[in-house]
């Protein structure tokens, strides 16, 4: 039984290893971001940043880097410039952030193109926008986790302050903290996240590593600290069993040729949040079927008295 | 005529030492002047109404005090009382959060103790006890474990002020804590805030369009129109003289039932003032301009 699961070779291989590895650091960067993500309201600006990274994802194969550092190079750069407009405040910049983003995507398609063209890198595309995690070649495991354990980091340190200018920001710059600088720090979080992220799963479903196991758990408990190790547990779940899911099925139809990682994560992220969404609603309704045959068998007598 | 009403209500408030003390306050923002020369005092303990219909300038006063605003012209200064007594609490009139924020009742509360402090933050007993006990003081202790995002307006304004009182603020500056609250609901929010007011000896600043349900408790009131201030006990500013002259024009002062209406005409149809007797009786608020 055991055997099917893990099928021969699983453990011994150095692609699964190293996909194991990264998946891993990479999910719980992801989850930990995430949740403060979700209650910052900033999901906006994580899509932002993964459609920017795109272009230097895309761009890093042109110039022959790892596309790691293009993904990262471009979030981080995004998110100063995004400090420095101000895209998350002023609603009027939602036509500027739309050409952007537009514009970004679309240099993506040029570099995507010549990738596949000048260089004959077939696979750039695939790697880019929806990753390939079993080709990454074990020196990215460094970079890899030096750039978790900054953002981690980060995150540590902005904990607190970061729960108070999401509670008000007025109260917290009442209180001395420094909420640009706080809020920027947290973008600089957000972008190295995106870009790990999409060296797993791609450019275009970072988010959803991001978002995904976040969401989840922020409705499954009621403290905060108590979501990150959840989103944290849930996001290695959905990473790992990917990673496994993809590797067994070799064997499935239609092509036998294996079902990409990205589609198998996301899948198993949606399915996690789907599964509380229905079961948070069927509690909800069995509590509101209880109140109301309450009430209706307490209104009962008084509506046949009269 | 401006700085007269100002100074003669303004040098009888000088009695103790000044907790709070705003003088000679100008805020222009884009050519407008927001403020105009506003100047008064908060002693210790003091319960104050910051009073003045939509637009008089009474947010923008408040983030002057808080620093949130940085004032054209003028000081603001806050004597610190010391005996580890942080300087400001601040209310917002409400915090927009999603229903499924992960951030319990108490949680908050506790942020108001150490959310500014970088770094995680370790659970402590004497953390714990404080934040139950700052609960229990605003009635709040039954829903100390809900999510702050499900609560009604009025059990998040309980958790608001908890969180406020939690790091033993000198003076608690609440944005129109009474505005979407029933008169019910009014008069037990001021009823906390006075016996809060007295057993913790903090002053509070409270910023309300309607002053009827806070003359029972208020020691003094800053009364605002048009960005100009006149302050002192409400027998002082609240008078036909006093206003008028705060106004620009007449104004009248009426008590009716127990209420105080000040009945302000604008300076053209002031002759008008009669209708808008009729409208003020019927609408429930003090303050017609």
């Amino acid at each position: 039984m055991l055997e099917h699961i893990f099928q021969p070779g699983f453990f011994a291989s150095d692609e699964v290893q190293t996909a194991l590895m990264v998946g891993g650091v990479v999910a719980v960067v992801s989850a930990i971001v995430g949740v403060f993500t979700v209650l910052r309201g900033q999901s906006f600006a994580g899509h932002s940043l993964a459609d920017i990274g795109t272009t230097g994802g895309s761009g890093a194969f042109l110039v022959n880097v790892s596309p790691l550092f293009g993904f990262l190079l471009f979030t981080l750069t995004g998110a100063g410039a995004m400090e420095l407009i101000g895209i998350r405040r002023a609603r009027g910049r939602d036509l500027a952030t739309g050409i952007v983003l537009g514009v970004s995507l679309g240099i993506s398609a040029l570099f995507l193109y010549l990738d596949t063209t000048i260089d004959n890198t077939s696979g750039a595309v695939m790697t880019v926008l929806f990753g390939s995690i079993f080709t990454i070649s074990p020196s990215t495991l460094r970079p890899v986790v030096i750039f978790a354990v900054i953002s981690l980091i980060l995150m540590a340190l902005l904990y607190r302050p970061l729960l108070l200018t999401g509670l008000d920001p007025d109260i917290a710059a009442a209180r001395g903290v420094p909420v640009r600088l706080v809020g920027l720090g947290f973008l600089a979080a957000l972008a190295i996240a995106v870009g790990l992220s999409a060296i797993a799963i791609g450019s275009i479903l970072s988010t959803a590593l991001l978002i995904g196991p976040a969401a989840t758990a922020v409705r499954l408990t009621r403290r905060p600290g108590v979501a990150m190790l959840l989103a944290s547990g849930l996001g290695l779940a959905a990473v790992w069993l990917g990673v496994l899911l993809s590797y067994d099925s070799y064997d499935w139809p239609p092509a036998h040729h294996g079902w990409p990682v990205s589609f198998l994560v996301v899948a198993l992220v949606f399915v996690a949040f789907l599964a509380t969404e229905v079961g948070s609603g069927i509690r909800r309704g069995m509590r509101e079927r209880n109140r109301t045959s309450a009430s209706v068998g307490s209104d009962l007598p008084e509506a046949v008295r009269s | 005529m401006t700085q007269s009403v100002v100074d003669d209500v303004a040098r009888r408030a000088c009695g103790s030492e000044a907790l709070l003390s705003v003088s000679g306050v100008d805020v222009r923002l884009g050519g407008r002047t927001i403020l105009d020369q506003v100047g008064f005092e908060v002693r210790p303990g003091e319960f104050t109404g910051l009073i003045g219909s939509n637009g008089a300038g009474k947010t923008t006063l408040l983030r002057v005090i808080l620093g949130l605003q940085r004032p054209t012209r003028g000081s603001v200064r806050l004597t610190r009382t010391g005996r580890g007594r942080s300087g400001i609490g601040y209310v917002p009139q409400k915090v927009l959060l999603e229903p499924d924020v992960p951030l319990r009742a108490r949680d908050v509360v506790g942020l108001g103790m150490d959310g500014h402090r970088f770094g995680i933050g370790l659970p402590s007993r004497r953390r714990r006890l404080l934040v139950d006990e700052m609960l229990a003081a605003v009635d709040a202790s039954r829903f100390a474990n809900a999510r702050v995002g499900e609560l009604s307006g009025g059990e998040q304004q309980r958790i608001l002020i908890a969180h406020a009182l939690v790091s033993r603020p000198d003076l608690l500056l609440l944005d129109e804590p009474l505005a979407n609250l029933d008169l019910g609901s009014a008069h037990e929010v001021v009823g906390l805030l006075a016996r809060i007011a007295r057993e913790q000896q903090i002053a509070i600043l409270l910023s309300a369009h309607e002053m009827n349900p806070l003359l029972p408790v208020m020691d003094r009131i800053v009364y605002l129109a048009g960005g100009r201030a006149a302050s002192g006990t409400t027998e002082e500013v609240i008078t036909t003289p006093v206003l008028s002259r705060l106004y620009g024009h007449r104004v009248d002062v009426i008590h009716v039932h127990g209420r105080v209406l000040v009945v302000v005409g604008d300076s053209e149809t002031a002759g008008d003032s009669v209708g808008d007797i009729g409208r003020e009786i019927n609408s429930d608020v003090d303050v017609v301009g």
